[in-house]
């Protein structure tokens, strides 16, 4: 579907030109342009999440929550279903994708392995967003091992 | 049971308002990290021209559009099949001058304003859809064609249409070689 082409491409530059850290190319410049690229897919998770049914934000186990993030939500934004869900049972949740569209682009050279956290930062705060619409507040992180294979480690803290 | 998700309709629109979403978003980070409108403006003039020199290759791939002939054809291809296939919208085409290498597009909806009703406070100078006269401008280079593309009218900036104007620079037959003195 073209429009999921066009976001992709958009993705792409935002980590291009935001992720590029210019103003400070040590490690501070690298952390805040994450930060960045991960607090614009925050705005847009908490905005899709207003826009979903309204019978899925009547949630009120973590579990289900995380379901809805797995398939709902990744059919909806990646036309796929996370590959899937690990839980310890006490709040952290590791979502395993083993084909992450957005880092397929980069898959075909190991030398952009470093790089491979800018193509996740969006993500974790778009995952952070959704849950935070849902009613949930979480830290969220990644982690790759083999592009374009990547884990979502989702926390949610105990109030 | 319910159905299965990828078939429910609210999922298909989750997928369009995602770009839009995105595209506001960035928008406003960007209304942060410079003060003055101009280099908003610049910042998503040159985002879209990274964008439009690849998305290039994937509107040819989808679209199997032949050579064309005139500037006047090529701007009906980025009107009637471009815009169609990525943005769902059809902007008409009006040619601006009788050497026929200016022509605007109008549009009379546009989704990537679709959640925005004002420009914010103090940007009264942001051309909020830069994204797209760099996509263009990128997409031509990429096919040899040098243009430059601005928005000459903009509804957000309380004008009655929004044009964006694309003017060639240079001529087609240009490297024909003359054969005679």
């Amino acid at each position: 579907m073209a429009h999921a082409v066009l976001f992709e491409f958009l993705h792409a530059e935002m980590v291009a030109e935001l992720g590029a850290g210019d103003t400070d190319p040590g490690p501070g410049g690298q952390k805040r342009s994450l930060s960045i690229l991960e607090g614009i897919g925050f705005r847009v998770g908490r905005a899709l999440g207003e826009r979903l049914p309204r019978e899925t934000l009547a949630f009120r186990e973590e579990l289900d929550a995380l379901k809805f993030l797995c398939k709902d939500l990744w059919v909806a934004v990646f036309q796929k279903q996370m590959d899937g869900l690990c839980t310890n049972h006490q709040g952290t949740y590791v979502l395993q994708d083993n084909s992450f569209p957005l880092l397929i682009p980069m898959a075909l050279g190991l030398q952009y392995l470093e790089e491979a956290p800018k193509f996740l930062a969006f993500t974790c705060g778009l995952l952070r967003g959704t849950l935070r619409t849902l009613g949930f507040e979480s830290l969220v992180t990644s982690s790759m091992a083999t592009l374009p294979a990547c884990k979502f480690q989702v926390v949610i803290p105990k109030s | 049971m319910s159905r299965p998700a990828h078939r429910r309709p609210e999922y298909h629109k989750i997928n369009k308002d995602l770009f839009v979403l995105t595209y506001g978003a960035l928008v406003a980070q960007l209304c942060k990290d410079y003060e003055k409108d101009e280099d908003v403006n610049k910042y998503l003039d040159k985002m879209g021209y990274g964008i439009g020199t690849r998305l290039v290759e994937d509107f040819l791939a989808r679209s199997c559009v032949g050579r064309c002939h005139s500037y006047s054809e090529i701007t009906d291809i980025i009107a009637q099949v471009a815009f169609k296939m990525y943005l769902g919208i059809t902007p008409s085409v009006t040619c601006n001058n009788s050497n026929r290498n200016e022509f605007s597009l109008i549009l009379d909806k546009n989704p990537l304003v679709e959640f925005v009703e004002e420009l914010p406070a103090g940007r009264s100078s942001l051309c909020y859809c830069n994204l797209l006269c760099g996509i263009i401008r990128g997409a031509l280079e990429m096919v040899h064609l040098a243009a430059d593309v601005t928005f000459l009218q903009d509804r957000l900036k309380g004008d009655s249409v929004t044009e964006i104007g694309i003017t060639f620079l240079k001529k087609l037959d240009e490297k024909k070689y003359r054969r005679k003195k």
